[in-house]
């Protein structure tokens, strides 16, 4: 029986609906959508939360600084002094960085590079919550996570700029690093990839008894690719040992994060739907970031499963030396985002306590500034895209299996000929 | 007629669709406002409204799901995947999906969508921005595959995949977008303007699929190729000066095989080129298929020129892609007695 075709119903057509975002070139920037509540407001949940008791907290925001720097509510995390310096002097040193690997681009010294300027606190923060036997899985948005485990910043450069020492062996696209010793996987140009992979790894740790769990981000507009799905998926069937983070920097190129269903609802709600607990945290927030990454990691250690974070941020700076971001926003969104700069509000916040002046702040910026003046010298004395010693390029041969085939030898001999 | 570029002639193919008909959408990562990253849909979404042209999740699968969904219930299709290299989490929805919808359904349902995407190497794109996969979806029954060389083609033959019933995987060289590319890469940029292929009619054509073009003409040899090789191509017969036939063929799915056999039948000698890996590459079906139409015409042993079994690797771009030099000893060594 079909009750429908009793009477017809009085249906209107239906709709296409396209979303957009509140402003493009031209218009003043919005960001009326984004609540802000005060800092400290959120309450804390013990560790062994389930995900419905997380589902406010999935729809707030954590937020431990204030305005005027302090550090307050429950999430104040009980952190020493030096760990902030540590974390300043790291975000700093990743924005001078970026700066200095965007300069080398221009020059010709690398033929693409990718920036995180107003997301250091994402990488940065989170590293400072982790131990460094951790096992990361970033995207190509996280450099902060290596500069924060003291990776040499020579060595990340020499992968920028394809040279006879980048590790390698000039096959990636610059930013693509890869560190074994530092726990940071091999980045794929393939968004998502690594989520899902991080669940797989966190698995295997726990089936080996181990103690080291698995941490993992995606990009907001990755968020719609099956990975992250298999991720939740699975991450909460097994129970997985990992940190699950999304960080929401409003843009996947051109395409707010309305293209990726950050209107209807927030990311971290995801978790709550897959049965994940869930934080959303303001992620130019160094304090609040540390504190959400050290609960989601104590849980995870505690065997109580995974944790999904939604860390909201800016993507300031293009999506990559490719992109004109002035073709799609308003030219000036970037300096009204309404959470701020991560460094000037940790820098605010060590003022605020004391523990800094501003004369020990312009010595920290001269100091990295010149750790990354002398490092690309001696990175660029290795040689560069452009000019200068590369690998062989038979090597390229190389390592597509563990033993070169016939075919592969064949193919090397008909190169050199 | 006007000057058109690659991604101008692609614009406007998509541009005169949309105009022509309310069932053809356009869609796929930043294609909707900002035009998309290679600048092929500017201005569409402006014109045709944003519930014609519009930016998808970044979810490849997702897409082409739509695209499936869509075409069944009547719709043109037609979505942009960013890069070639990004099709993978879609191949699930068209190898077991869109190619099959016809035949599983018993003519039923089927699924008339274009599928474009930039492909090839040559702007130091590295292993995933760089690649060509068309032999992965000319293996799949059920696929066609087309891979335009110029300005003109791409409008004709996008027309055409636009207007044709089955599912269509249009691969762009993205080299080729803003000007002509003969693997000379140490020489200046040149523009599409000089070359004769960027005269477009402004309005509607069709270039039809399944038709190759003889490029140039020639007695000693033939050389197969598309893409960006068929610039390559030209370019090693004018240096080695051998009066080689080149055949560029467009649509490698389904197959000009008549113009393929009438030239290797005339000219005996065969080379075959192309940007993508060698083993299980289209070269492989190419040299199968001249073996198995012209064996007793043939005086020397098909030639292969492709990229070499390896991703492609950023630093040694110029070591990987097969330029002029390695066609032209190709060509030479067929030629040798
Ligand atoms: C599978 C896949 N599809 C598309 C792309 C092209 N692409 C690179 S970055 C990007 C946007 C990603 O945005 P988001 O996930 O928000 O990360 P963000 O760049 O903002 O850090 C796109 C579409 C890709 N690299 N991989
Ligand atoms: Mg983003």
């Amino acid at each position: 029986m079909n009750a429908g075709t009793k009477e017809p119903l009085l249906q209107p057509t239906l709709r296409f609906h396209v979303p957009e975002p509140k402003a493009r070139p031209g218009h003043a920037p919005d960001f009326s959508n984004l609540v802000l509540p005060v800092a400290g407001a959120a309450p804390r949940p013990p560790v062994n939360a389930s995900a419905y008791d997380t589902r406010d907290l999935a729809g707030d925001l954590i937020r431990v600084l204030n305005d005027d720097g302090e550090a307050v509510g429950p999430w104040r995390p009980d952190i020493a002094v030096d760990v902030l310096l540590r974390g300043l002097r790291h975000m700093m040193l990743t924005r001078v960085f970026d700066e200095r690997m965007l300069l080398s681009q221009r020059q010709g010294k690398t033929s693409f590079y990718m920036q995180c300027t107003g997301e250091e606190a994402v990488a940065v923060g989170q590293a400072s919550a982790l131990d460094s036997a951790d096992m990361l899985f970033p995207t190509y948005r996280q450099q902060g996570l290596l500069i924060a485990r003291d990776w040499s910043i020579v060595d990340m450069m020499c992968q920028v700029f394809s040279n006879s020492h980048d590790r390698m062996k000039g096959r990636q696209l610059p930013v693509m690093y890869s560190s074994r010793d530092a726990n940071f996987f091999s980045l794929s140009g393939n968004l998502g990839t690594q989520f899902s992979q991080a669940v797989g790894w966190a698995m295997a740790s726990a089936y080996k008894r181990d103690r080291r769990i698995a941490v993992t981000w995606i990009g907001d507009g990755a968020t719609a690719e099956g990975d992250f799905h298999y991720a939740m998926t699975s991450a909460a069937v097994y129970q997985a040992p990992v940190v699950l983070n999304v960080v929401n920097n409003q843009w996947a190129i051109s395409s707010y994060q309305g293209i990726a269903g950050g209107e209807e609802a927030t990311f971290a709600t995801r978790g709550v739907g897959y049965g994940i607990p869930a934080l959303r945290v303001d992620g130019n927030d160094f304090l609040a970031v540390h504190a959400v990454t050290r609960w989601a990691a104590e849980r995870a250690r505690a065997n109580l499963g995974p944790t999904l974070i939604e860390l909201v941020t800016y993507r300031a700076a293009p999506h990559s030396t490719s992109d004109d971001p002035s073709k799609y926003r308003p030219a000036d969104e970037s300096s009204c985002w309404p959470l701020g700069d991560p460094i000037e509000r940790l820098k605010k916040h060590l003022m605020h306590i004391g523990a800094w002046t501003e004369g020990e702040h312009t010595a920290l910026r001269e100091e990295v500034a010149e750790q990354v003046r002398t490092a690309a010298k001696e990175a660029e004395s290795y040689g560069t895209l452009g000019q200068g010693p590369k690998h062989d390029p038979a090597t390229m041969f190389e390592d597509v299996f563990r033993e070169m085939p016939w075919h592969l030898r064949q193919q090397l001999e008909e190169l050199g000929t | 007629m006007a000057t058109m570029n690659m991604a101008q002639a692609l614009n406007s193919a998509m541009d005169t669709m949309l105009a022509r008909d309310p069932d053809v959408l356009i869609f796929g990562e930043d294609v909707g406002y900002f035009g998309g990253v290679f600048r092929c849909t500017t201005g569409l979404q402006q014109k045709h409204g944003a519930d014609r042209v519009f930016d998808t999740p970044v979810a490849e699968g997702g897409i082409l799901a739509m695209a499936v969904g869509m075409g069944a219930y009547g719709l043109r299709p037609v979505a942009e995947i960013q890069f070639a290299d990004y099709i993978y989490p879609a191949m699930d929805q068209l190898v077991s999906e869109a190619a099959r919808l016809r035949y599983r359904s018993g003519g039923e349902f089927w699924a008339p969508l274009t599928v474009r995407a930039p492909c090839g190497g040559g702007i130091f794109g590295g292993q995933t921005h760089s690649q060509s996969p068309e032999a992965l979806f000319t293996h799949v029954c059920g696929l066609k595959t087309v891979i335009p060389s110029n300005p003109y083609d791409a409008k004709g033959l996008l027309i055409s995949a636009i207007e044709d019933d089955d599912p269509v995987i249009f691969f762009e060289p993205k080299r080729l977008y803003n000007g002509p590319f003969d693997g000379h890469h140490e020489r200046p940029v040149q523009p599409w303007a000089k070359h004769p292929a960027s005269d477009v009619p402004e309005g509607y054509y069709n270039v039809p699929l399944g038709k190759a073009a003889v490029i140039r003409e020639g007695s000693a040899a033939t050389v197969l190729a598309y893409g960006t090789m068929v610039h390559v191509a030209l370019a090693a017969v004018e240096e080695t000066g051998i009066d080689a036939e080149v055949i560029d063929l467009r649509t490698l799915l389904p197959l000009d095989i008549d113009t393929i056999v009438e030239s290797v039948n005339k000219t005996g000698r065969c080379v075959i080129v192309h940007e993508a890996t060698r083993t299980s590459g289209f070269g492989a079906e190419l040299c199968a298929l001249v073996q198995e139409h012209c064996f007793f015409k043939l005086e020397a042993k098909i030639e292969r020129v492709t990229g070499w079994d390896t991703p492609y690797p950023l630093a040694f771009e110029w070591d990987y892609f097969p330029g002029p030099r390695r066609v032209a000893k190709a060509l030479q060594r067929v030629m040798e007695p």
